[in-house]
């Protein structure tokens, strides 16, 4: 699981311009004065920013204050507990109570985090759960005082006990325990019950998979989240040699696998299969419909599509894919001749 | 440097948060600015209030004091500068903490983050336990998705070129966005279309190249009452009519048809077949049109015997075959 950076930017917690300081700053001040002293370590990882930085930012905040200039009128920091070898590294703050609050959600800060909570709430599994989470949401929507977007993002019940599954597979990743899957083969039109070794949750254009160890295959396997139409967590621990689970950057199919380009017309019909399946080589045809290339590695699957699409999708080439095509209707249609 | 830019910036940020009234800028300039000249002066005071602004610090401007002619004031009114108080139980803070975990996308996960900091900053102790749910992740991987994202904030238009299907057509837009909405895994964006004059929804993964913000922010209103979900799931996943359909489906084959059967019974004695083999009868409901697609990706494994509608619609779609 990689996580896109569309926009990567560094947060305050780790740029060192002034603006990203003054942010660490506003943020560190109502902390320490909600708590009184704390020590700096602690500090560090409550904020997410190094000891060195602290310490750094803790100078400069030294030298803020009223304005005036009067020694009384600055801000007070013991740097000596922090910087003297003999000191306790306790960051002591005082006479700054006019920054005793920290500054308020921006606008992004605000959607950020209560979209992420309205997510969760999709999540919720008993009402218990969904009322606590409703309880969060309320304080933090009236904390943000409705500076959040108009962006929603309700779930889908499959999409809840799609996530319920992921999470039952991760863990068995995660304790190194056997799972018992009900998979679903589309290809073979079969469901089958196997025992397998978890290995991890990858994902390929968007599509994730439970790479894993199959003891019914005595091989290594990769099951679509989506086909898995039960899952298991037993208290046996896997069983095969521990390994990473593979990296899909280079695609599904495994290097060499033999694979067959096939050359479909789509009508404006059929045209969803290529925000569905990598095609390739899109042409637009003067008569509307558009010829695309599709890798195949399993002609029972693109039988399957295309008996699915037909008669909107035809096959240019190969010939023998267009036959086989031809011949599956045909078989099909026979069982309607009594009928004529 | 950016030690005495930080001074400065807080400085100032404290004098007009301290404040009763509004500071005049000669005040604030013999206090923070003494040394600079009158160009320099009005470049760094600019360029502070501006970086100060972005970081969500409302300054405002008035107050006309009639000792200082013409002189704006400013000042930072501490109720709109600090978030208001906030205290949540130790189940809640659970959930916040869950909650930097959701976004897997590099600007919402870190901002969530930040959000978490200032909540931790006003006494909130966010610890993770474990609650009765499981944790959604929301990635946005389309790259006109920030964009959108920064146009509802601030409703600002945008224009963008749009594929209508999976085609190379491609349309141009100018929309005023609603609301940005993910459904079943996908992104969209609600708006009112200017060129068309009537609400759309597009699918962020079929706007082609850069989307553009257009114009000032705030120059559209949405409408009152407007539920952007409700017209998304309308839009996506209209209700259709469910009608009953009645098939014959061959012996441990047509699985996904299975699971969604009211009824799977046997074939009684002697009645006629499709062909030798054996086959059971399934009864079902569905929308016609998505059920004559899935017959059809069964082959020969399953048969229509109602709706007699149905029934063409395979037949004609599998004579369309040539």
């Amino acid at each position: 699981m990689s996580t896109p950076t569309s926009s990567a930017r560094p947060g305050p917690a780790t740029a060192t311009g002034a603006k990203e300081q003054v942010a660490r700053l506003l943020t560190l001040v109502p902390y320490l004065h909600a708590r009184g002293g704390v020590r700096l370590d602690e500090a560090a990882r409550d904020l997410g920013v190094s000891e060195r930085q602290l310490v750094k930012d803790l100078r400069v905040l030294f030298l803020c204050g009223l304005p005036g200039g009067y020694p009384d009128d600055l801000i007070d920091v013991d740097l000596d507990a922090l910087v003297d070898p003999e000191g306790d590294r306790v960051i002591r703050v005082a006479n700054a109570d006019y920054l005793a609050r920290p500054l308020r959600l921006s606008q992004t800060e605000a959607t950020a985090i209560i979209v992420a909570l309205r997510a969760l709430r999709g999540g919720a599994l008993t009402e218990q759960a969904a009322e606590v989470v409703d309880r969060a949401l309320g304080k933090l929507e009236h904390a943000a005082a409705d500076a959040a977007a108009p962006i929603e993002v309700p779930l889908e019940p499959d999409e809840r006990e799609y996530a319920a599954r992921k999470a039952l597979l991760q863990r068995g990743v995660t304790e190194q325990r056997q799972l018992r899957l009900s998979y679903f083969v589309p290809t073979r039109d079969e469901e089958s019950e196997r025992i397998v070794d978890p290995r991890g949750v990858v994902s390929y254009r968007g599509v994730e998979y439970l790479d894993a160890y199959c003891h019914s295959a005595e091989a290594p396997r990769l099951f679509r989240l989506d086909r898995i139409r039960a899952a298991t967590l037993l208290e046996t621990p896997v069983v095969s040699a521990p390994e990473a689970p593979r990296s899909l950057a280079e695609g599904l199919f495994a290097p060499g696998e033999h694979l067959l380009t096939v050359t479909l017309r789509l009508e404006p019909t059929a045209r969803w299969v290529t925000e569905y399946y990598p095609t390739q080589d899109a042409h637009q045809m003067a008569d509307g419909s558009l010829q695309v290339d599709l890798q195949v590695a399993d002609l029972r699957w693109l039988r399957r599509l295309l008996l699915r699409l037909a008669p909107y999708a035809s096959v240019i080439a190969p010939a023998e894919v267009a036959d086989d095509l031809r011949d599956a209707a045909s078989a099909a249609l026979r069982l309607y001749d009594q009928d004529a | 440097m950016a030690a005495a830019k930080t001074e400065r910036l807080m400085n100032l940020l404290i004098m007009l948060l301290v404040q009763r009234g509004y500071v005049s800028r000669e005040r604030i300039r013999e206090l923070l600015y003494k040394d600079s000249s009158d160009d320099a002066f009005e470049r760094m005071f600019e360029r502070d209030k501006e970086e100060l602004r972005s970081l969500g610090v409302p300054i405002e401007t008035g107050g006309h004091d009639p000792l200082f002619e013409d002189e704006a004031g400013y000042r930072v009114s501490p109720d709109q500068f600090a978030l208001p108080p906030i205290e949540l139980t130790a189940d809640e803070a659970a959930v916040i903490g869950l909650a930097t975990k959701v976004w897997e996308h590099a600007r919402l996960a870190e901002a969530t983050t930040e959000a978490v900091r200032k909540l931790t900053a006003a006494g909130v102790d966010v610890d993770v336990a474990a609650l009765d749910l499981v944790e959604p992740r929301l990635a946005a991987e389309e790259p006109s998705f920030d964009v959108f994202l920064e146009a509802v904030q601030e409703r600002t238009a945008v224009r963008f070129d749009y594929r209508t299907s999976g085609g190379p057509d491609v349309s141009s837009r100018h929309v005023q966005p609603w609301g940005v909405v993910r459904f079943s895994g996908r992104w969209y964006v609600v708006g009112y279309d200017v060129d068309r004059a009537d609400q759309r929804v597009f699918r962020l993964s079929r706007v082609v190249d850069d989307a553009r913000k257009v114009g000032e922010p705030g120059s559209y209103q949405v409408p009152e009452g407007i539920d952007v979900r409700a017209i998304a799931k309308a839009t996506l996943r209209p209700e259709r009519a469910q009608e009953p359909a009645v098939l014959l489906v061959r012996g441990g084959a047509g699985h996904t048809l299975r699971r969604r059967a009211e009824r799977v019974e046997p074939l009684a004695e002697g009645e006629r077949r499709p062909d030798g083999g054996h086959w059971e009868r399934l009864h079902l409901l569905s929308p016609p049109s998505d059920l004559a697609d899935e017959i059809l990706s069964h082959g020969t494994d399953v048969y229509v015997e109602e709706p007699a509608a149905l029934r063409r619609t395979v037949i004609e779609r599998l004579q369309g075959v040539s």
